[in-house]
């Protein structure tokens, strides 16, 4: 799983060791580290914003641990959706029902439609959608894609994916 | 010196193409020890046939003004059992269903002992396998190179220039009038019919244009990487196939917006053929704009290569049957 951690150092030698040796204890990787060292919090301490990659039951031991360490943790954010794909689709996108092409995905429970932009120049006219869909990972997105394959065939709509993404 | 006598069987642009390139290169191909002689001209209405040489200059000029090269009625196929020579450069009119004529002309040749160059897609998207394994038992050598993207490099690249390496799949624009109506449709925020019309007019698109819009023309060209690079024995039946009719500029527009234009990417690789509309992202290198093809090359050793040219024109297709022709009389 993917998490985001926002952590505050004291500015003196040593912190960010104290901060990363946790981590490798507990075998997070470490996706990201800004170090903030310009901004500074009302309590003098250096911001750190962090994101681990690590199995849930080890957050806690994590955040323990940095607090043993004399590391305040401020924040920690599930960064759940690490997929994220746009989608053109092209057709009588609203009449077949986007509202039930989008429950589609979202029922799915590891994807989600989450931003839409929609054109309709026309009644007779095909309309046409670009959809972003975030996933947990890969192949939760090639299952989501799969699913909205067939809801397009079935309402007749083109789908047009990303030339990196598996048709 | 050597001579090689050949045959142009279709007098259409590619084989008007041929001629023009012939008589340019004429000393480059001495140069090379080649004296290439063309001994017979084929159209629709008839040939002209002479064993010491025809005057190319003189057939260019004859189909201008009459629109026939015919001097004697003899069939393409009549002049490859009846002349001697050692190559036929098949440049008649392609035909998917069948074949046509020129699945008919190349199998002729393969039996008299001719070697082949060809243009012409239809045959080998329908007949690979029987066609290559005809030529091989008559040892008969026979290229293709221009039934792929026109002058741009594709199967030579990969069977020659990149010899040794696995090849995982081959991703590309395939047919420069979907590209030209999908460029223009963005260009202009104009629908597909209006850019189409457009495409008609200034004789980008067939007057029928489903060959090129609705993909079949892509599937074809993927038919033949499949069967020449990845060694399968694939027809246009097993490429999914969906083309750019449906495409709005609506679409394009909001893909634009998000970074991507749309265009149709064939794809093969050794357990797919595929043609669709995709987006591609801007700054990335098969989105290129105009008529022009593009193909990439993904390698096990030398990575991804991508190459880009002219996939249609005369001269730009007979430059591929120029390369081919080289390749098979420069070094025997």
């Amino acid at each position: 799983m993917r998490v985001s951690m926002d952590i505050e150092l004291k500015d003196v030698p040593g912190q960010m060791l104290l901060a990363l040796q946790p981590l490798s204890e507990c075998r997070a990787n470490l996706i990201t580290v800004l170090h903030h060292h310009q901004k500074r919090t009302p309590r003098n301490t250096v911001p750190v914003q962090l994101v681990l990659e690590i199995r849930p039951e080890s957050i806690e031991a994590i955040k323990a641990k940095l607090e043993e360490n004399g590391i305040r943790v401020v924040r920690v954010g599930e960064h759940r959706f690490r997929e994220s794909i746009n989608v053109v689709l092209i057709g009588h996108v609203v009449h077949t029902g986007i509202q039930d092409t989008i429950d589609e995905i979202d029922k799915t429970g590891f994807a989600e439609v989450v931003d839409i932009s929609l054109s309709m120049p026309g009644i007779d006219l095909l309309s046409s959608a670009l959809i972003k869909i975030d996933a947990v990972g890969k192949e939760d997105m090639q299952k989501a894609l799969n699913i909205l394959k067939e809801v397009s065939a079935k309402k007749d709509l083109l789908m047009v994916l990303p030339i990196d993404v598996q048709a | 010196m050597k001579t090689v006598r050949c045959s142009i069987i279709g007098f259409g642009a590619i084989g008007q193409g041929v001629a023009e390139v012939l008589l340019m290169k004429r000393e480059y191909l001495e140069s090379i020890g080649l004296d290439v002689r063309v001994v017979a001209v084929v159209d629709s209405k008839g040939a002209t046939v002479n064993p010491d040489g025809v005057d190319l200059a003189d057939c260019l000029a004859r189909k201008r003004e009459k629109g026939t090269v015919a001097l004697e009625k003899l069939t393409g196929l009549e002049v490859i059992k009846s002349v001697e020579h050692e190559l036929v450069i098949e440049t008649t009119p392609t035909n998917i269903k069948t074949g046509g004529a020129g699945l008919q002309n190349m199998l002729a040749a393969f039996e008299m002992g001719r070697d082949v160059v060809t243009s012409n897609k239809g045959p080998l998207a329908m007949k690979y396998r029987e066609l290559v394994e005809t030529a091989k038992a008559a040892g008969c050598r026979f290229r293709f190179e221009a039934t792929v993207g026109g002058s741009m490099p594709v199967i030579n690249l990969v069977n020659e220039v990149l010899a040794g390496n696995n090849v995982r799949s081959i991703k590309g624009i395939l047919n420069g009038t979907c590209n030209y109506i999908l460029s223009r449709m963005i260009e202009e925020k104009a629908s597909y019919s209006d850019i189409l019309a457009e495409s008609m007019e200034l004789g980008i698109a067939e007057t029928d244009p489903s060959y090129d819009v609705e993909g079949i023309d892509t599937a074809c060209k993927l038919v033949i990487l499949a069967n020449a690079i990845f060694g399968l024995d694939a027809t246009y039946r097993d490429v999914g196939v969906t083309g750019i009719t449906k495409i709005t500029p609506e679409a394009l527009d909001m893909a634009y917006k998000n970074g991507h234009v749309i265009k149709l990417i064939g794809e093969v690789s050794r357990d797919r053929i595929h043609v669709a509309p995709r987006l591609v992202p801007i700054n990335h290198p098969l989105a290129v704009g105009g008529t022009l093809n593009v193909a990439s090359v993904d390698t096990e050793l030398a990575g991804e290569i991508t190459v880009t040219g002219k996939g249609a024109g005369s001269i730009e297709t007979a430059s591929a049957i120029l390369s081919d022709l080289v390749a098979i009389y420069r070094d025997c």
